[in-house]
């Protein structure tokens, strides 16, 4: 048995560690059932459900949904639900376009041999490393320089004027996710004996084939843990998209902050809620489905 | 058109670019002929070109001189899936994501076999390796013995002209190995497929093999049946690698016809009557060669010219044999002596100090040239 097991400084440190890492989100969870709508101190949870709302200075005597009153808020809140589609949209296209990009950057690193192949690792771990304000400046100066020379120089008017936008946030989400995916996958593939490769062609499978067939299903798992990390980062990245957004691409931290500089009420931590509500869940359920993958596999 | 031989190399030469950006010849000029049906082995240490030398059948490497030909064509950039061998791997390769079943129907898939030829096949494959019955497990659920039969089967269910196998059997424990050299050698046998084997266990060779081609920095060093290169060793690298040897130095003294009388300074005495190679002349310095199962010993001197005196300076009992480790006059040899009678009686030993007399029969040394 383990000597350390029941040594009191590990279960301190342990506590210690749980609350430091959770009491924010329990506080977070707590302040979305917060009856006053100034979201700085607890005034006790919202006592009942009624017809209508009713208000008694800034706290909230009653509301149609009770406790969930600022869910219900939220859930009548159209530009939450706009923002929440750009997120996911965005999210989506640029974890499958910076996957693609990002294994295939892995593979050729892990089996090929070229001149510049230092520089290109070190090029992986440039954008990981460089503050992500400095890269979100660079993207921006490069869209409106690039854009600015395109507008005039083909006279595009109204609508066809190239702008900031859906696209713009997805294409720096990529750029700023590859690396990440790319160094996810490489870590997978160092383990990854290219003596199957050879088997799949010894045993008559060409290049694409093989690739298909047996290279690709046994690197999926890093594929998809890069991807799921990818994902996450796309989710909730603030800095990148702050400057690279445009009318009609505000996405849900974008949102967030807007809301935070208005007026701050507890509408904000429903919407936080549920956001973490959404991650654990995907968490969760990749958890399982890898689980059922290793347990086929042993 | 077929050919006399399965496989040949003419002229192979290899290099590579070592990481510090050194040119170095990982296979140096090679030739071998493989006959249809045959047995043929690589053997040698690691690093001495026997893997590289079956990729470039396999197809997974080009040679960089010389040519390749599988049934008398040439190879020249043939990729690996269009040619007709198969290779077992060192490490298996199994597909850990497909079952058993899948794993052997693969190569089957990828000729475009009907599911129906497919099934049929992969049953015979299985009951030829008996594994009968494990078609739906997947290969991590197999002992170590177990997957190397699925990567023999997997091999050849495609019925391969000639199947390439690098140390398979290196990752079995001794007495499996043993079993499995004995079961791949009555297979080939069955099968009639020419067998190319890559091994550095020289037992396993010797065991296996129609012929050895004994390899070393890249080049083969001798090409022969387990008998000729076991017996006959053509120089002092294959006579330390097969087996063990005792190396006496000394100088041809003299040359009746094929026989030579040879001076050896450390036992300050001649071996007469000893059978000569091509191309050895008087005064010539050279290696004599002797096994240390082929030398006698007496406790009495018998009337024989090539006796010599020695005393016993160690003795190791190994079970089989007992190792006698000998100093003549100086030169250190070592005898192996079969125990065949039981050593329990502590007296049935040589003790160490003990005076005893070397029989070389002359045709059992061999002159070598001196590297």
């Amino acid at each position: 048995m383990n000597p350390y097991r029941r040594s009191p400084f590990v279960i301190v440190a342990t506590v210690l560690v749980y609350i430091f890492l959770y009491a924010p989100i329990v506080g977070l969870v707590l302040y979305s059932f917060n009856a006053s709508r100034a979201n700085v101190t607890f005034e006790g949870f919202i006592p009942a459900y009624s017809d209508r709302v009713v208000m008694d200075g800034s706290l909230v005597k009653t509301s149609p949904c009770g406790p969930f009153h600022w869910y219900c808020e939220l859930a009548k809140n159209g530009d939450v639900a706009e923002a929440a589609g750009n997120t996911l949209t965005i999210a989506f296209s640029a974890t499958i376009i910076s996957t693609i990009i990002g294994t295939m950057a892995a593979l050729a690193l892990q089996r090929y041999n070229f001149k510049m192949k230092p520089f290109s690792q070190l090029s992986l771990y440039v954008p990981i490393v460089i503050p992500e304000i400095v890269m979100g400046i660079g993207i921006l100066t490069l869209f409106s320089q690039v854009f600015g020379w395109v507008n005039d120089t083909f006279n595009l008017a109204g609508d066809a004027r190239l702008s900031l936008g859906m696209m713009t946030v997805t294409a720096s989400h990529i750029a700023f996710m590859v690396p990440f995916v790319a160094l996810v996958v490489q870590a997978r593939l160092s383990g990854f004996d290219k003596s199957y490769e050879e088997a799949a062609m010894d045993l008559g499978a060409n290049e694409w084939t093989t690739f298909r067939r047996v290279t690709f299903p046994m690197i999926l798992p890093g594929v998809m843990s890069g991807a799921l990390l990818a994902f996450t980062l796309s989710l909730d990245d603030f800095v990148i998209t702050f400057f690279t957004n445009g009318p009609g691409s505000t996405t849900l931290p974008i949102y967030v902050y807007g809301l935070l500089r208005r007026i701050i009420t507890p509408q904000v931590n429903a919407l936080s809620t549920v956001w973490i509500l959404v991650v654990f869940l995907a968490v969760l359920i990749l958890q399982i489905l890898q689980n059922r993958e290793q347990k086929q596999h042993t | 058109m077929t050919s006399e031989f399965a496989v040949e190399m003419r002229d192979v030469v290899k290099r590579f670019i070592t990481p510090e950006g050194n040119e170095m010849a990982a296979v140096d000029h090679v030739t071998m002929q493989i006959k249809n049906g045959e047995f043929f082995s690589m053997l040698g240490s690691s690093g001495c070109g026997k893997t590289t030398s079956l990729r470039m059948v396999a197809g997974f490497e080009w040679p960089t001189e010389g040519e390749v030909y599988i049934e008398g064509k040439a190879m020249g950039h043939t990729p690996p899936f269009q040619r007709k061998v198969n290779t077992v791997f060192q490490s298996y390769a199994l597909f850990q994501h497909m079952t058993v079943y899948q794993n052997l129907a693969f190569g089957l898939e990828m000729e475009g076999a009907k599911d129906d030829e497919i099934k049929k096949r992969v049953g015979r494959a299985l009951e030829m390796v008996q594994l009968t019955g494990m078609d739906r497990r997947r290969p991590r659920q197999l002992s170590g013995g177990q997957q190397q039969r699925v990567a023999l089967a997997r091999a050849l269910v495609k019925t391969p002209d000639v199947l390439l196998l690098d140390e398979p059997l290196g990752a079995l424990d001794l007495k499996l190995r043993k079993e499995m050299q004995l079961e791949l050698k009555a297979l080939q046998q069955q099968l009639g497929i020419t067998f190319i084997y890559v091994t550095h266990d020289q037992e396993e060779a010797l065991t296996m093999s129609d012929r050895i081609a004994v390899m070393s920095k890249g080049k083969v060093q001798q090409m022969g049946t387990p008998v000729e290169v076991y017996e006959r060793p053509s120089n002092k690298f294959v006579a330390d690698f097969i087996g063990e040897s005792n190396f006496l130095a000394g100088k041809i003294k003299s040359i009746s016809g094929n026989e030579a009388s040879v001076f050896i300074p450390s036992l300050n005495a001649e071996l007469a009557g000893m059978p000569i190679s091509d191309g050895l002349v008087k005064g010539e310095e050279v290696n004599v060669c002797i096994r240390p199962e082929k030398i006698r010993i007496a406790e009495k001197e018998a009337v024989n010219q090539n006796m010599f005196r020695a005393t016993v300076t160690n003795t190791v009992y190994i079970g089989v044999d007992t190792k006698v480790f000998v100093d003549a006059h100086g030169a250190k040899l070592k005898i192996w002596e079969q125990n065949r009678i039981s050593r329990l009686d502590p007296k049935s030993f040589y003790t160490v100090g003990q005076e005893v007399w070397l029989m070389l029969m002359p045709e059992n040394t061999l002159i070598l040239k001196k590297d």
